[in-house]
């Protein structure tokens, strides 16, 4: 049975990869960078589902550790020339990390609804900032860059296309993917899930709580960070508007529609909803999120355990 | 120590008395919508993110009355009722249902509601700022500098509309039945209080005190789609701050930070003050995460 299951499990995820590494080579230019998008947006709510779906903590701050990753990758591109791709990734981790820990341990403090009004306001902390320090990033303006090469030192270096950086982003995403798996399946993140299950036995039993919470924090920040920094790579400017609490809603909004704690679900709710914007900004123009977010409350109403919430089990195992 | 004197020194009085005075005016207008927040969640748990934008559609409803009748008064009436009823109808549809669930999927559809209103807003009255035109334009002369008398009507009423609510909740039978749904939710269903239209009351109320305040306000700012947020925001680190679920408290959070922020914008632009507030709002979580403004729970 459980052999049977990583068969399954293992096939599922090459089919999916390998169509996702075909897919630039048929689709028009338009929907490759469509696509590349998706995963972005989707590594930043699949850094969410660390939070929300194994450590039932749902943090409205996103927003912050994904723009101190495009702000920091931004400085290290405009810093350093030419610009270093690998740098870049670096600052954003580092930069994102650092705010992460910042914002963990103060918030960590506090459970449930009073942890999302603190990410929340937390991340409007580094907006106002961000916004208000023209000098260093720009103000509203924000910042532009010119794109990094794809390089490793020493053997090769080659310009970004579309079709190479949509290659780069799905390694990056699926390995984090991997990654992030792997460590859920981890005692660490057994112990995450006790918490989100029964936060006062797990203490009983001699956990460090709040530890765990800010190593989960910072686990999440992180890889929220890195999405930051594809995102920075692929459209070559920072702006503040990417710090702005919305973003961290939209993040919210991905993992529900696609399900948490399933942590592929987020990247299938962000294609959900980019879909969505993209299908109903033809009929309405900007005012799209009035039938997405419709549908949005209709899905919290009646489907909340989102589009993959039915396979939750079966991706868990 | 000099340099200490030499700053109490620069303190430019004058402003001061002006920004307390402003302090206190946002303050008032703060409270009127922390409480209506306050309360919702001290009732059911809800983290009401659309309260912003509640404020907004007041605003606008304000505008439109005001264009058509001329009144302000009669705009202050108009919309404070309908956004009454407009809140009454988002807690059936989709609060309801709700009920009885993680409080967090509220967060999730009152995040749903807030983008909808709000993007709602900006495709029926567009982009541009609109400005409602204040009832009375006098101003009253304050040692040597001009103040204008709107502002402190605002507080008044702010203060009014506040006070009234206060005596309901103490006195009216409805307003005990609130109480006693804060209190305990189960046992006041057994006595016989029924208690979904308590919900659905609460939230009506507080929806429209967020509405006159909208309309209160928007002679002060222009009136546009986005204005919500600003406030939401800043009633939520009210709310916090004064003790989550309790009316004494956010009132007095309320005046405390406006005032903090009013005194800062003195000395840097109105934008960075508000860093002021989340300073207040860390300081709080670090030393008092229950509030600042309700006694030590034992």
């Amino acid at each position: 049975m459980n052999k049977h299951h990583a068969i399954v499990y293992w096939t599922g995820f090459a089919v999916v990869l390998a169509l996702l590494i075909a897919a630039p080579l048929v689709l028009p230019e338009f929907w490759r960078r469509f696509l590349t998008e998706i995963l972005i947006w989707g590594l930043l709510a699949m850094s969410s589902d660390v939070l929300i779906g194994y450590a039932g903590m749902v943090s409205f701050g996103h927003s912050a550790f994904f723009g101190l990753g495009m702000y920091c990758a931004a400085a290290a591109l405009l810093t350093v020339s030419p610009p270093n791709l690998w740098l870049a990734i670096i600052a954003g981790l580092v930069g994102s990390s650092a705010v992460a820990l910042f914002v963990a341990y103060f918030s960590t403090r506090l459970r449930d609804i009073y942890f999302a009004i603190t990410t929340l306001i937390f991340s409007q902390i580094f907006y106002v900032v961000i916004f208000t320090w023209t000098e260093v990033t720009g103000g509203e303006n924000g910042l532009s860059f010119r794109r990094p090469a794809l390089s490793i030192p020493g053997l090769f270096s080659t310009p970004f296309t579309t079709e190479t950086l949509h290659w780069f982003v799905l390694a990056v995403v699926a390995g984090s993917y991997l990654v992030l798996r792997r460590i859920m399946h981890s005692p660490f993140g057994m112990v995450l899930q006790s918490i989100r299950e029964n936060e006062g036995r797990t203490r009983a039993i001699g956990y460090p709580v709040e530890r765990y919470k800010m190593v989960a924090v910072m686990l999440s920040g992180l890889f929220a960070g890195l999405a930051g920094v594809l995102y920075a790579v692929q459209n070559r400017f920072a702006a503040p508007d990417f710090v702005y609490f919305l973003v961290s809603g939209e993040t919210v909004i991905f993992n529900v529609m696609g399900g948490i704690g399933t942590l592929v679900g987020p990247i299938v709710g962000a294609a959900f909803f980019l879909l969505l914007r993209e299908t109903f900004s033809r009929f309405f123009t900007e005012y799209y999120l009035i039938p997405v977010g419709i549908i949005f409350i209709a899905m919290v109403i009646f489907m909340p355990q989102g589009l993959l919430g039915f396979a939750r089990r079966w991706l868990n195992r | 120590m000099g340099a200490i004197l030499e700053f109490i020194q620069s303190i430019p009085y004058d402003q001061l008395l002006i920004q307390t005075l402003n302090g206190i005016v946002t303050g008032m207008i703060l409270a009127l919508i922390a409480s209506g927040l306050t309360l919702i969640f001290g009732i059911m748990d809800v983290v009401n993110f659309a309260h912003g934008e509640l404020f907004m559609l007041g605003a606008y409803i304000g505008v439109v009355v005001l264009a058509t009748s001329g009144s302000f008064w009669l705009a202050l009436i108009i919309a404070t009722l309908v956004v009454a009823l407009i809140g009454a109808a988002l807690q059936i549809t989709t609060l309801r249902p709700l009920l009885g669930r993680d409080p967090l999927t509220t967060i999730l559809a009152t995040f749903g509601i807030s983008l909808v209103l709000q993007n709602y807003a900006l495709w029926q009255f567009g982009p541009v700022a609109r400005k409602i035109q204040e009832p009375f334009t006098g101003q009253f002369t304050l040692f040597y500098l001009q103040y204008p008398w709107y502002r402190l009507v605002i507080a008044g009423l702010s203060a009014a509309i506040i006070g009234g609510f206060w005596l309901f909740l103490k006195y009216g039978t409805f307003g005990i039945w609130i109480r006693a749904t804060t209190q305990d939710r189960t046992m006041a269903q057994a006595m016989g209080i029924p208690v979904p239209w308590v919900h659905t009351a609460v939230f009506a109320i507080g929806a429209g005190m967020a509405a006159a305040s909208g309309v209160l306000f928007g002679p002060l700012v222009g009136v546009n789609h986005a204005m919500g947020l600003d406030w939401v925001l800043k009633a939520f680190i009210v709310v916090v701050v004064g003790g989550m679920g309790s009316l004494g408290g956010s009132i007095a959070a309320s005046i405390f930070i406006s005032l903090l922020e009013s005194y800062a914008s003195i000395w840097v632009s109105p934008a960075q003050a508000v860093i002021v507030s989340f300073v207040v709002l860390i300081l709080t979580l670090l030393f008092r995460p229950t509030g600042l403004f309700v006694p030590t729970p034992k």
